[in-house]
């Protein structure tokens, strides 16, 4: 049963990366890298750790999501659209004037996002506001916050991770997207934000370390911030940019470039064999 | 006008705790400054909706958004420079982009702050807030005025800017004055020229009404509490039907009210308007008084324009 609960999320994590590469290439624009390491995250979080419902996205009692590193926002609108907030079919405006999925995301056009985001470094401020407002309500919503492990640079993360310190903010999980890449190099060229995991114990979070592509580590990584008590978790995924598209795993490259048609095509060739593999 | 001399951040703390009573949605935020910004008055009476989220503005701001979209209204406060200056960004994307409903209470704005100089006095706030999309920019001249718009910015849907004071300024308006944002407040209907004015810069401007009425000239005083949405219909009024338009501010010349009016004027009846102001330098040590008098924003210094003009 458990395992037939991990394939499905497998599966369904493929489908979110087929419409993360739908979006960007019909696009012509968009950023692949990030929504792809952050794809199995978002995808155990939507299919099953949120307690959410797309028929009522401002439902009051709702777990909240902040993606703090909005850049990803394909992997966002994959999410949503699969979970049925809006259409399928919507994907394929993205970025265009007229489509409520902006570049990045924007929570009064797009049902089902709880926080616009977009200039990094500014969620977990958003998200402890959020959690800080369930404890006052005395409500049992939970407040989930995406952070790159290169947005983590940005000074207002650690303004912020004192504050969800000092609240005592059990209610809120930080998820550090670790792929170890940002737009010019990598992490410890560019800004090293390392050792990520002793900063966050540090200023008082409950830290734990994972493989962020292995589904069953994600998942028992949420259970155990559920029991968390009276201090923030933030759990680090370990992942890899372009997760799960052979010539984009790992390029810097692929931070923020759309593929061509024939990348295209190999891309969803590639998605789509593994989603045939996992089913034999 | 009163003899009292009270200063709108005071006015702003004590209205805060009156509406703490009435709104619990109502939470406040503020910098390690409020004894500075009077949210003290608030913290002592509702501790649980008192949230000091020390030196980290950024952090405060982007927090009072989180706390708007659970249904809140954040009131957030610290010295004008470090709101509108150091949070720009914040204020711009996690709250006016979103459209939140977050009240940014600035104490501390202008060159009136006095002895921090420079550093700590703002004169480009109004020019950052108002060119926000989905911004309130308030600018209250006194006690009175800055209880109705503590009370009044929590009706409205959305970001608001409020600008306030450390200085003491007179008392100008009645309790029972009745104030409408987006409509300014019109004292005296003298038509040799119109006074613009906002802010501390109110009660100069009043001074100066009555001076220079002593002298057989009359001049009405327009106090643009409200920087955005700016009164258009009364500032084509005064272009019409007086002779001189002048606006003080204690803000720089550039892109604040005078600005804002002559934006106005260009497009609907272009008319001349002396800006008075900072000109476009930085602040200085100093008593506000003194520094008032240095940078030319006083009554005498309104009197010898309209003189002169």
């Amino acid at each position: 049963m458990e395992n037939d609960e991990i394939i499905f999320l497998q599966e369904k994590a493929k489908e979110i990366r087929r419409g993360i590469i739908e979006q960007v290439y019909k696009a012509q624009s968009g950023h692949p890298g990030g929504s792809l390491s952050v794809a199995d995250i978002l995808t155990v979080l939507y299919f099953k750790e949120m307690n959410i419902d797309e028929k009522r996205p401002k439902w009051e009692e709702r777990d909240r999501l902040v993606l703090s590193k909005g850049h990803c926002s394909p992997a966002l609108y994959s999410c949503l659209a699969n979970k049925g907030y809006f259409e399928k079919e919507e994907l394929q405006t993205f970025r265009k004037i007229e489509s409520k999925l902006q570049g990045h995301p924007d929570m009064n056009k797009v049902p089902g996002v709880d926080m616009t985001s977009g200039s990094l470094g500014q969620g977990l401020s958003v998200a402890n506001g959020m959690a800080i407002s369930a404890k006052l309500d005395d409500k049992n919503y939970r407040v989930y916050c995406i952070l790159g492990d290169g947005e983590i640079e940005e000074g207002q993360i650690w303004e912020a991770a004192m504050a969800s310190n000092k609240y005592k903010l059990d209610n809120l999980c930080v998820i550090v997207d670790n792929n170890n890449l940002q737009i010019d190099g990598t992490i410890e060229e560019v800004m090293s934000s390392y050792p990520i995991d002793e900063k966050f114990r540090s200023f008082g979070f409950q830290v734990i370390n994972i493989d962020g592509h292995d589904i069953d580590e994600i998942i028992k990584a949420f259970d155990v911030a559920k029991n968390v008590k009276e201090k923030p978790t933030c759990i680090i995924a370990k992942t890899t940019k372009g997760k799960g598209i052979s010539f984009m795993q790992n390029q810097v490259g692929w931070h923020g470039k759309a593929p061509n048609e024939e990348q295209y095509k190999k891309a969803m060739e590639e998605l789509g064999d593994e989603i045939y593999e996992s089913r034999k | 006008m009163k003899v009292e001399n009270k200063a709108t951040r005071e006015s702003y703390g004590e209205a805060l705790l009156e509406l703490g009573k009435v709104n619990k949605d109502v939470v406040v935020l503020d910098a390690d400054l409020a004894g500075a910004t009077k949210t003290d008055i608030f913290a002592k009476e509702f501790s649980n909706r008192f949230f000091d989220m020390g030196i980290a503005e950024a952090n405060m701001m982007s927090t009072a958004a989180g706390f708007a979209t659970c249904g809140k209204i954040p009131y957030a406060s610290t010295f004008a420079v470090f709101a509108a200056g150091r949070a720009y960004d914040q204020i711009r994307n996690s709250i006016c982009y979103p459209n939140l409903n977050v009240k940014i209470c600035a104490t501390h704005c202008g060159v009136t702050v006095g002895e921090d100089g420079a550093t700590h006095q703002m004169i480009e706030d109004l020019a950052l807030m108002r060119t926000l999309p989905n911004m309130t920019v308030i600018s209250t001249s006194d006690d009175i005025q800055t209880k109705w718009a503590v009370r009044e910015i929590s009706k409205i849907k959305g970001p608001v800017y409020l600008r306030l004071a450390r200085m003491k300024t007179p008392v100008v308006y009645e309790n029972d004055t009745i104030f409408e944002v987006g409509k300014a407040m019109q004292i005296g209907d003298g038509t040799d020229a119109t006074i613009f004015a906002t802010g501390v810069t109110v009660a100069e401007a009043i001074k100066a009404k009555e001076i220079l009425s002593q002298q057989g000239i009359l001049v009405r005083v327009i106090d643009m509490h409200t920087i955005k949405p700016l009164d258009k219909d009364i500032i084509i009024k005064c272009a019409k039907d007086t002779k001189k338009l002048i606006s003080i501010e204690d803000h720089n010349i550039i892109g604040g009210l005078g600005s804002a009016i002559s934006e106005v004027l260009t497009t609907e009846c272009p008319t001349k308007l002396i800006r008075m102001g900072i000109n476009d330098t930085f602040g200085k040590s100093g008593k506000a008084e003194e520094l008032m008098k240095y940078f030319k924003i006083t009554a005498e210094d309104i009197v010898k324009v309209i003189l002169n003009s």
